[in-house]
């Protein structure tokens, strides 16, 4: 039986009510915890991630949901008490800023340390996928990130005194690269 | 690496990025085509979920933010389908999550502050995992139409935000769902922007008066796809074959 994937629709503008309740305002409740909160237990060392999404204009994107999906610090995406690999944030709804606090990724195999980053938000009609990778690190042998060739540098985070951060631009000379997977 | 790589996304049947009527894309659609690579196991794996992650009226909207012994307002529907791949198998134990407007069409949500009343009975906001078999199951009440800042005269059709994950992160999609017989829908440029009347139709839930519970709550019908694999390759294949 051959089946076309259902069409896909913008996450909309109230997409923290299914995915952020708290960024939406909305009381638990009944309703369980929200997932993809938390990566690292509470009171371990982590990295700080911060993301900032910028549109044609060059103002942040205030109301996107991202998530991330990584390998642990080993390099393996075997999830565990001691990380959970995926993560969920809303962009803050003032800031536009989402931060992540997580480990940094191992190698996996031949690909240098990255962070997959998929992005949902009003005006996007099909969710984005981009990579993070590190300032820190060689990529230069990667296979995913030779093939962004001289756009390569969007995919690079900046070093910050608790982490990395990162600025994905959907628009304009130094747009981010953005995969079809 | 135990799993087919994922088909290719046909691009060509999801909606564009860039889409002149629905304005909200104009500053937000890459301009840039994407970078086609091949997956690799960070695309290939995703997170699992399981049912200790869920609390007990998740999938009860009409319940889960109300009041003890009180419901929703709104016409008490079910929500059901199976999750499917392209290749027609049943997709198991995968979360999904809903979210959606009160039966005026307001969102309870800090940012919405259309003229309908808030329900102190709904909060919009369910999920549950797909059955052994991808199939899975809600309550909620019928959703309402609502404008939206677009330049002109624009309503939504009444619709439920779908977020689904599959084995894969490749396999990640958020969609809406529709309702059979709404004329919004084919006013609404968040709906059209997907290129074939073909491709909307998969959106839209149909009547299910089999799952319909007489005097109590009718039942839509909504089937989900995520994309398949590729045909796995079999060591032992013959030579010239």
């Amino acid at each position: 039986m051959a089946l076309k994937e259902s069409p896909s629709q913008t996450a909309g503008p109230y997409v923290h009510i299914g995915c952020a309740a708290q960024t939406a305002g909305l009381e638990k409740r009944g309703m369980g915890d929200q997932l993809g909160g938390q990566m690292v237990p509470a009171g371990q060392d982590t990295v700080t991630l911060a993301i900032t999404i910028l549109d044609g204009s060059g103002e942040p994107v205030k109301d996107a949901l991202i998530e991330i999906w990584q390998a642990g610090q080993n390099g393996d995406y075997t999830t565990s008490d001691e990380f959970q690999n995926w993560g969920r944030q809303a962009s803050d709804l003032s800031s536009g800023v989402a931060h992540f606090e997580t480990l940094k990724p191992g190698r996996n195999g031949t690909q240098a340390s990255h962070i997959l980053v998929w992005i949902v938000a009003r005006g996007i009609n099909l969710g984005l996928t981009t990579r993070i990778y590190f300032p820190d690190e060689d990529n230069t042998s990667d296979p995913v990130f030779r093939l962004a060739g001289a756009r390569a540098n969007t995919l690079v985070a900046s070093q910050t005194h608790v982490g990395y951060t990162h600025t994905i631009r959907l628009q304009g000379a130094n747009e981010t690269v953005f995969f079809d997977v | 690496m135990t799993e087919a790589p994922f088909k290719p996304r046909d691009l060509s049947w999801h909606p564009p990025a860039f889409f002149e009527r629905y304005r909200s894309t104009h500053l937000r659609a890459p301009q840039q085509p994407l970078l086609q690579m091949p997956q690799t196991e960070t695309e290939l794996t995703g997170p699992t979920f399981g049912q200790n992650d869920l609390g007990p009226l998740d999938d009860d909207l009409i319940t889960n933010y109300a009041t003890p012994g009180q419901s929703a307002q709104g016409p008490r529907i079910i929500v059901h389908g199976t999750l499917r791949d392209e290749d027609g198998r049943p997709v198991p134990g995968k979360l999904i999550e809903v979210w959606q407007a009160n039966a005026g069409g307001r969102y309870r949500h800090v940012n919405d502050g259309y003229l309908a009343p808030l329900d102190d009975n709904f909060g919009g906001c369910g999920r549950c995992l797909t059955d052994a078999d991808g199939h899975y199951n809600f309550r909620t009440i019928l959703p309402g139409p609502y404008p939206w800042p677009n330049g002109g005269n624009d309503w939504r059709p009444a619709h439920i935000h779908f977020s689904v994950f599959g084995d894969g992160f490749a396999q990640r999609l958020i969609t809406q769902m529709y309702f059979e017989g709404d004329p919004h829908i084919a006013l609404c440029p968040i709906v059209q922007a997907i290129p074939s009347d073909d491709a909307i139709d998969r959106l839209v839930a149909r009547l299910d008066m089999t799952r319909t519970v007489p005097m109590d709550i009718r039942a839509y019908r909504f089937d989900i796809v995520l994309r398949g694999r590729n045909a796995t390759i079999f060591e032992n294949q013959r030579e010239g074959t």
